[in-house]
């Protein structure tokens, strides 16, 4: 038999399948109650993630398979749907490993008239639904505060030799980052910074440079109005009071698009349609993408996605 | 010359850094869902057998050395090499004492070992998990009996020496497992 014929049966047990059918069904309870519309948006798209940390998948002589739902879905937003939520398959090149599965399943949902406080405030009401032991309230905890607890420096004081000579501390020798300071901070974050977090907690207030598409703080445009939900160390939300402006979310497109021309990334087409529906007005809103396969794994206390997932990439 | 993606790190994979023969020992993927994407690795140098850990940027690629993992049976030493043999092809290698490593105290001649070629060169031999060595000396008394049950030292044919129960007898062949160094059991003449 060859190996393909050897793994034909699934990756995740009976139970943790079932786990899987109870939470997708809680959740849809969950919004029901609250008046949460459930859409759905294509999966094949004719346009690419700008982002250059997100590898589009290319489907041959057709578009791209989305890596997230929210361009869609902002789209909907800016024709007065008002609140909805997706529940989405998603596809990102080259992520595996003990937390990523090239398709993943994502739960995006949008809050007209929340900030990301109050979205913050119904996320944890869902994960404590979901996860018993995870608390109503969890701790939010500002990007700079988390380095100066967990890692002893100032992330936006800390030159790039400071940063590098962390890293090559705590972390050994380290290949290819270069002069991308945010890539080194990344490198800490996730290594150093992340496995000392609380049990459950947010961190908010990320820096300017790693927005994304969150609006920068009115209070201090250093930080941007973006939050990440944290259990037992590991990223299982990320969401922002969204960026409504079209003109700067074209701007952040560019910059995007600048970064992967240099990095000699695929410059894929930007999704023109999104950029028309912020010109047309977004509602004021915050929105939020959950990891579904992870929330899974932290529910029923498996160690690795492949165990959550009927057909992993590996026997998919 | 041929590269490795970090896509295609996982665990066994050979690979060239500062000039030595390393694989990979483990493979972690770390992925902020809005950043850099990074791999972990630990890594065993093959002729140091010293592991070290390294982070590469995803995306990176990292040469391949060209390492093979073959049996070859052991023929003789003479006196300052010890010689093995493809038993397909007959090729000859010689290995040298850094190489060789620990299996030196374990092999005799006959034995098939795993040996690791790095450029058709060998860099390292294991010895077979289980071999049988005749005992050329141990004290013959069952002295110090007193069921503490530590044994005595034992003196096998290729000069280790193991402990060993204190019934076993110079002359007699036992098996021992080299991973451990440690006695299995008696081994009786077929």
């Amino acid at each position: 038999m060859s190996p393909a014929e050897q793994d034909w049966q699934p990756a995740a047990s009976h139970d943790a399948l079932r786990l899987r059918a109870r939470i997708l069904g809680r959740i849809r309870a969950f919004f029901a109650a609250r008046d949460v519309l459930e859409v759905e948006t294509p999966v094949l798209s004719q346009a690419a993630n700008a982002d250059p940390a997100i590898a589009s998948l290319a489907v041959q002589g057709m578009g791209w398979l989305h890596t997230s739902p929210e361009f869609p879905m902002k789209r909907l937003l800016a024709a007065g749907s008002g609140a909805i939520y997706q529940i989405a398959r998603v596809f990102r090149g080259g992520e595996q490993g003990r937390y990523h599965n090239p398709e993943f399943t994502l739960l995006e949902w949008y809050r007209p008239g929340f900030d990301h406080h109050a979205l913050m405030d119904e996320v944890a009401g869902l994960v404590a639904e979901l996860i018993p032991a995870s608390p109503a309230n969890p701790p939010r905890i500002p990007y700079r505060d988390a380095f100066l607890d967990f890692a002893g420096f100032d992330p936006f004081q800390a030159s790039l030799g400071q940063l590098r000579r962390v890293a090559g501390d705590i972390v050994g020798e380290v290949v290819g980052l270069g002069e991308d300071r945010d890539a080194w901070l990344d490198l800490l974050f996730s290594t150093v910074v992340q496995p000392r977090l609380p049990a459950v907690c947010f961190v908010v207030d990320f820096p300017a440079t790693q927005a994304a598409l969150a609006r920068l703080s009115a209070r201090d445009p250093r930080v941007a109005e973006r939050f990440e939900l944290f259990i037992g160390g590991v990223e299982l939300a990320n969401g922002y009071h969204e960026l409504s402006d079209a003109v700067e979310q074209a701007r952040r497109m560019e910059l995007e698009h600048r970064r992967r021309q240099t990095s000699g990334l695929p410059l894929n087409p930007i999704d023109v349609r999104l950029l028309a529906a912020l010109r047309s007005g977004l509602p004021d809103c915050a929105g939020v993408a959950l990891g579904l396969d992870r929330l899974i794994m932290l529910a029923g206390e498996y160690t690795h996605i492949d165990q959550v997932l009927a057909f992993p990439w590996s026997r998919a | 010359m041929a590269s490795y993606s970090t896509s295609e790190f996982r665990g066994g994979l050979k690979i060239m850094i500062d000039g030595d023969p390393y694989t990979i020992v483990e493979n972690e993927f770390v992925k902020p869902g809005k950043g850099q994407a990074f791999n972990r690795v630990k890594i065993r140098n093959l002729r140091t057998g010293r592991v070290i850990e390294r982070t590469y940027k995803s995306g990176e690629s990292v040469e391949a050395a060209d390492v093979l993992e073959t049996d070859l049976q052991y023929l003789y030493n003479d006196g300052e090499l010890w010689h093995f043999m493809q038993p397909e092809s007959f090729e000859q290698y010689a290995v040298g004492e850094q190489a060789l490593g620990d299996a030196a105290k374990w092999i005799k001649d006959q034995d098939i070992c795993q040996v690791t070629l790095w450029n058709n060169e060998p860099i390292s031999v294991t010895a077979p998990n289980f071999v049988n060595l005749t005992i050329t000396e141990t004290d013959p008394g069952m002295r110090g009996d007193t069921s503490g049950g530590g044994g005595k030292p034992a003196t096998l044919e290729t000069g280790a020496v193991v402990r060993v129960p204190l019934f076993v007898q110079t002359g007699e062949l036992i098996k021992v497992d080299t991973r451990s160094g440690e006695y299995v059991s008696r081994v009786k003449d077929e």
